[in-house]
């Protein structure tokens, strides 16, 4: 027995995730600054959310509609009267020493999101509630100098960038989710998916988990068999990818199983999520409790949407992932599970794309769920991580129903572009893997594997033409695979003259 | 004392319109009697000669090119220490912003530039705003020029000594909870606080952000009018903007007429305690306006008591926020032995960089925001302010406008109250309500008392966004002193001694 | 009202990041408890059914349009920073992971 079964056995986890989506507005949330990723380092700052003596807020109008819509995307009930409210803390990555946040009236709350999950009993459907979705501000970026590892430890001091600070940060956090067993790190992985691709159709945020547009939080607890009361909830921080929603859960479930079974209790503390263990490890204990002493921001009016706002945003929703996933199989000729597979590797979007550029949906759904799933798995990274685009797909395949690359040397163009290498057509040129399909360059192999096969030669000539496999196998073995294997057939036919 | 000085702004402007003087012959001898003079009002942190006469040389020459320019083009002003101006030293009085230099114009100074206004320098102030009298300045005590052992009022201590000195026409000063008015009452010369979100915060350094409003002080209530004018006015740049026509100051200003009007006196804010000479200037004041054909009555404002616990709770608390910033870390101040953390430069920077008045008002905001206090401290102090506002809102169905006195006392002496916080607290008393509720109020002089012969202010009250009737009382009760006194009451000011 | 203790003192200290020294708090406790106490008097007012007022004019709503607009020049902003390395800001080592 593994100590997750034997966890799961003893102890029913509840889990609860913490989500935040940087916005994708053109400008900040509070200032008119750019919000372009890797620019220079604080060539995207002005007195605002710099923090400046003197300096003032003015909310960004797209910031406060993408959180409505994402409100009502997620069947929340929008506020019709909220304030935004200052989180006092002093950090040195916050230019102001509070963050703008919401406190106690977020802009939308009390909503659901519905996943999917297979499980034995087949195809499951569990409802996530959420909690809230408040809007609030990013904080800078912290690069940690003069230690061995980069990391806050041990290092002799920072620096700070301060271009993220201020973009527009949307927090969803759920309710508790109970009853989830087993499934809980699966629940918790479709749950970020699901979100993840509804954000995207809503188009207010690139939902780059490997950039840190979207970044989770995972709350968590156990609660011993028959009991009725929670155990002392975890919250690990840093999971920054779907795969790690997963593993952070199971391990975190194990961990504290262990932790139960030895007798001791479990310490309501932050963790931090490690990507090379697959474990958490404890953050820093504080000695004293939190007191972000909140208070309405007087520097920012009341929000107070009317109905016809509300509604005006809500009739411009895309459909929800779940129709939309429906309706494209059907269009693209996948099966259910076919579907759900893609759906769960969060490969639609990207299939999706890969068909824009001139993929056939069989083709596009069998790159990103075969070969490259197989390499981001092995990786331990998520699909849209790979340094290859749904048009670098699309190419490859028009390549291979052209003839002009076999399945074969299409892994090989795949592998080069994922390295680095290029587009498929310079890594095919700077490798020289096109398939030989030209007479010239061919016949001098046929005339060697005729040479070497003086038998099958005899017998072809004969007219037992089913022999010309062995040549052809030989000119194939020789040319490294990158010869079109019915032209040799043809041209070995022909010189033998039968 | 040079004739130029001598002038109001209205009548600077006259004279550089007609072309009788150039803004660089104002700028000089206001300049010069700064020079002369400030060693003993100690009235500036920073003078700013060369960009005064560049400025005052610009606008000589657009009025040479026959440019359009605006009534107050080239007349000279001091400026609050609190509002930014682009590369001139901005420190709000305190050492933990020495050196900064603000790399942008808070909205007000870019509309003094914009008409031409010319900026002499910073004035001091009670660090970050918070006093009654400029002795929290970390840098010097500035002086009343009625009596250079009194203090000049405060916060804006520094705006007020600077125009009753004659060191300029015109100043700046901001007001959270009295910081313009009480100045303008112990230095004799006017000064208004316009309603809330009628001018622009940007580049305002925030003491209370719910509070805080800048506003003019000068020596007249048509140059505080004319002041009040180009400062004012809706801006982008601060949610909190009104977007609303500025109320039309400079003609009320002009109109000097009373009659018919309503006006009520303010029942709790003339009592026990207070100064008599204060108090009889206050009700010969009342007479004065019957006289002039108002109607004048008493009424009561009954959650006004609660107004100084109120305005010592919701300022600090949003003080505590607003100064969180000034940790260190990007501008100002760093204390570092090079051998501490971020968490311990922190607090060596605040614990030095700040005087003992702002980590008083620190720490009460602080514990008016915990946990375990902010329903009983900070949230009830919120409620208490809607029913002060309230109090306001209703005495305005019966009256056009209300009265009190500006402050309790005339200028105390230097030193007298700095050990004792809530004494200080007190000179805010009758100033706090409106600032409370968002409302507009003015300084006007209304004579000396009899006991030390030093300034006493009269506060009008307006109701939101209708600053004009307080400009139509100040102005009227201004004509009616000066033909009584034959001139104003700061021509009775002792001389500082100079040439003259 | 309470009595405010030096502990208090120390702790609001902390949270506020003030490095107080040890008179100092004495000097505040007694400060703050005269303070504190004076402004407990909001307490006396019944207020059961009204409404907190965080902002004096009324407004709601208060938008900018999602535009863009020209950022300070970096070297504008750095040049009063206290330390400054490769176009950051540089602080000192950080003890505390948020």
């Amino acid at each position: 027995m593994s100590s997750y079964s034997d966890a799961i056995n003893k102890y029913d986890p509840v889990l609860g995730l913490e989500t935040h989506v940087e916005l994708s507005t053109k400008s900040k949330m509070f200032c008119g600054c750019a919000t372009d990723f890797g620019a220079e380092p604080n060539t995207q700052t002005c007195p605002t959310c710099l923090g400046l003596p003197g300096s003032l807020p003015v909310a960004n109008k797209i910031g406060i509609e993408s959180t409505i819509r994402i409100g009502l995307a997620l069947n929340c009930t929008i506020a019709t009267y909220s304030r935004f409210a200052r989180k006092n803390y002093f950090y040195p990555d916050m230019p102001k020493d509070f963050q703008t946040s919401q406190y106690d009236e977020p802009l939308c709350s009390n909503g659901y999101l519905d996943v999917l999950v297979d499980t034995e009993e087949g195809s499951k459907n569990f409802r996530v509630e959420i909690e809230r979705v408040h809007l609030e501000e990013d904080t800078g970026k912290l690069t940690h100098a003069g230690g061995a590892t980069g990391r806050i430890h041990g290092a002799n001091y920072s620096l700070v960038d301060y271009n993220r600070a201020g973009i527009a940060l949307v927090e969803i956090v759920t309710k508790p989710v109970p009853d989830t067993g087993e499934y809980a790190p699966l629940v918790a992985k479709a749950y970020v998916t699901e979100l993840r691709d509804l954000l995207r159709g809503l188009g207010v945020s690139d939902v780059r988990m490997e950039e840190g547009s979207l970044r989770c939080d995972v709350n968590l607890s156990l609660t011993p068999k028959g009991s009725k009361t929670w155990g002392t909830r975890t919250e690990t921080k840093n999971v920054n990818s779907l795969r790690s929603v997963e593993r952070a859960i199971k391990s975190e479930i194990e961990r504290q199983a262990i932790e139960l079974n030895n007798g001791n209790t479990i310490k309501q503390e932050t963790r931090h999520f490690q990507e090379d263990t697959g474990t958490t490890r404890s953050g820093r204990s504080k000695e004293v409790a939190e007191e972000y002493r909140y208070f309405p921001e007087p520097d920012l009016v009341p929000i107070a949407p009317d109905s016809k706002w509300i509604e005006e945003l809500r009739s411009q929703l895309p459909e929800q992932p779940s129709i939309g996933r429906a309706r494209l199989a059907k269009e693209w000729g996948f099966t259910d599970l076919e579907m759900r597979d893609v759906a769960t590797l969060g490969a639609v979007d990207l299939i999706a794309e890969t068909i824009s550029f001139g993929a056939s949906p069989s083709a596009a759904r069998k790159w990103w769920a075969g070969e490259l799933a197989r390499k981001a798995s092995e990786d331990g990274v998520d699909l849209t991580v790979l340094k290859i685009s749904a048009k670098d797909i699309a190419r490859i395949d028009v390549l291979v129903t052209e003839g002009k690359l076999t399945d074969k040397l299409a892994r090989q163009v795949i592998e080069a572009i994922l390295i680095g290498e290029g587009n498929p057509d310079e890594v095919i040129a700077k490798r020289n893997l096109a398939v030989v399909s030209d007479d010239s360059a061919l016949l001098p192999a046929i005339k060697e594997a005729i040479e070497a096969n003086p038998e099958a030669a005899a017998k072809i000539k004969e007219g037992k033409v089913q022999v010309v496999g062995v040549i052809v196998g030989a000119v194939m073995k020789k040319t490294g695979g990158s010869a079109d294997a019915a032209k040799v057939r043809e041209l070995v036919l022909k010189t033998l003259g039968s | 004392m040079s004739d130029l000085t001598k002038l109001s702004a209205f009548e600077l402007s006259q004279q550089l319109q007609a072309g009788s003087v150039s803004a660089e012959e104002v700028t000089n001898a206001h300049l010069d009697r700064i020079e002369e003079l400030d060693k003993k009002v100690q009235s500036f942190l920073h003078i700013d000669k060369t960009g005064a006469l560049k400025q005052a040389k610009e606008v000589d020459s657009k009025r040479k090119e026959k440019q359009k320019l605006s009534k107050l083009a080239g007349v000279p002003l001091a400026l609050k220490d609190v509002l930014t101006q682009k590369d001139v030293p901005t420190t709000c009085g305190s050492k933990i912003l020495e050196g900064w230099l603000p790399p942008y114009d808070s909205t007000v100074v870019k509309n003094l530039k914009n008409a031409g206004i010319v900026i002499l320098g910073k004035t001091n102030m009670d660090e970050f705003a918070m006093g009654s009298s400029t002795e929290n300045s970390a840098y010097f005590s500035t002086k009343n020029p009625w009596d250079l052992t009194k203090i000049p009022g405060g916060s804006s201590g520094g705006s007020s000594a600077a125009v009753s000195a004659f060191f300029a026409p015109l100043s700046i000063g901001t007001d959270t909870g009295g910081s313009i008015r009480q100045p303008a009452a112990v230095t004799g010369i006017v000064g208004a606080k316009p309603t809330y979100g009628g001018v622009s915060r940007y580049g305002l350094v925030a003491f209370a952000s719910s509070l805080d409003q800048a506003g003019p002080f000068a020596r007249t209530v048509l140059d505080c009018a004319m002041l009040h004018e180009v400062m004012a006015g809706h801006d982008p740049k601060d949610s909190t903007s009104i977007n609303q026509r500025v109320p039309d100051v400079v003609a009320a200003a002009q109109m000097q007429d009373v009659k018919g009007m309503k006006i009520g006196y303010i029942k709790e804010l003339n009592g026990k305690g207070w100064q008599p000479g204060v108090i009889n200037r206050f009700n010969e004041s009342i007479e004065l306006l019957k006289s002039m054909g108002a109607e004048v009555k008493e009424i009561s404002l009954p959650h006004s008591i609660y107004a100084l616990a109120t305005y010592y709770l919701i300022a600090p608390s949003e003080a505590s926020s607003n100064l969180a910033r000034f940790d260190g870390m990007r501008y100002g101040l760093r204390v570092d032995d090079g051998n501490s953390s971020a968490e311990e430069v922190m607090n060596k920077t605040r614990e030095k960089g700040f005087g003992k008045e702002v980590k008083r008002r620190i720490m009460i905001g602080t514990y008016a925001l915990s946990s375990g206090y902010y329903d009983a401290y900070y949230a009830q102090a919120q409620k208490v302010r809607a029913l002060i506002a309230q109090d306001l809102t209703d005495a305005f169905k019966e009256v056009d406008v209300l009265i009190s006195p500006t402050s309790p006392t005339t200028a105390w002496g230097l030193g007298e109250r700095v050990n004792d916080p809530m004494a200080m607290y007190l000179a805010d008393l009758a100033t706090l309500p409106p600032s409370l509720a968002g409302i507009p109020a003015m300084s006007v002089p209304i004579g000396l008392a009899d006991e030390d012969k030093l300034p006493v202010g009269l506060q009008i009250i307006a109701p939101f966004m209708q600053d004009d009737r307080m400009y139509r009382v100040g102005g009227a009760v201004e004509a009616s002193l000066k033909s009584k006194w034959n001139g104003l009451l700061i021509d009775q000011i002792p001389t500082l001694g100079g040439a003259s | 009202m309470s009595r405010i203790t030096r502990e208090e003192v120390a702790n609001l200290a902390r949270l506020a990041r003030l490095d107080l020294a040890e008179a100092e708090l004495d000097e505040y406790a007694k400060q703050l408890e005269i303070i504190l106490e004076s402004v407990a008097k909001v307490g006396e007012v019944a207020t059961a059914d009204v409404k907190p007022m965080s902002h004096a004019t009324g407004l709601v709503n208060i938008f900018r349009e999602d535009k863009v607009e020209t950022s300070l020049d970096r070297e504008e902003i750095l040049k009063s920073a206290p330390a400054t390395e490769d176009f950051r800001f540089r602080v000192p080592r950080i003890l505390d992971e948020e």
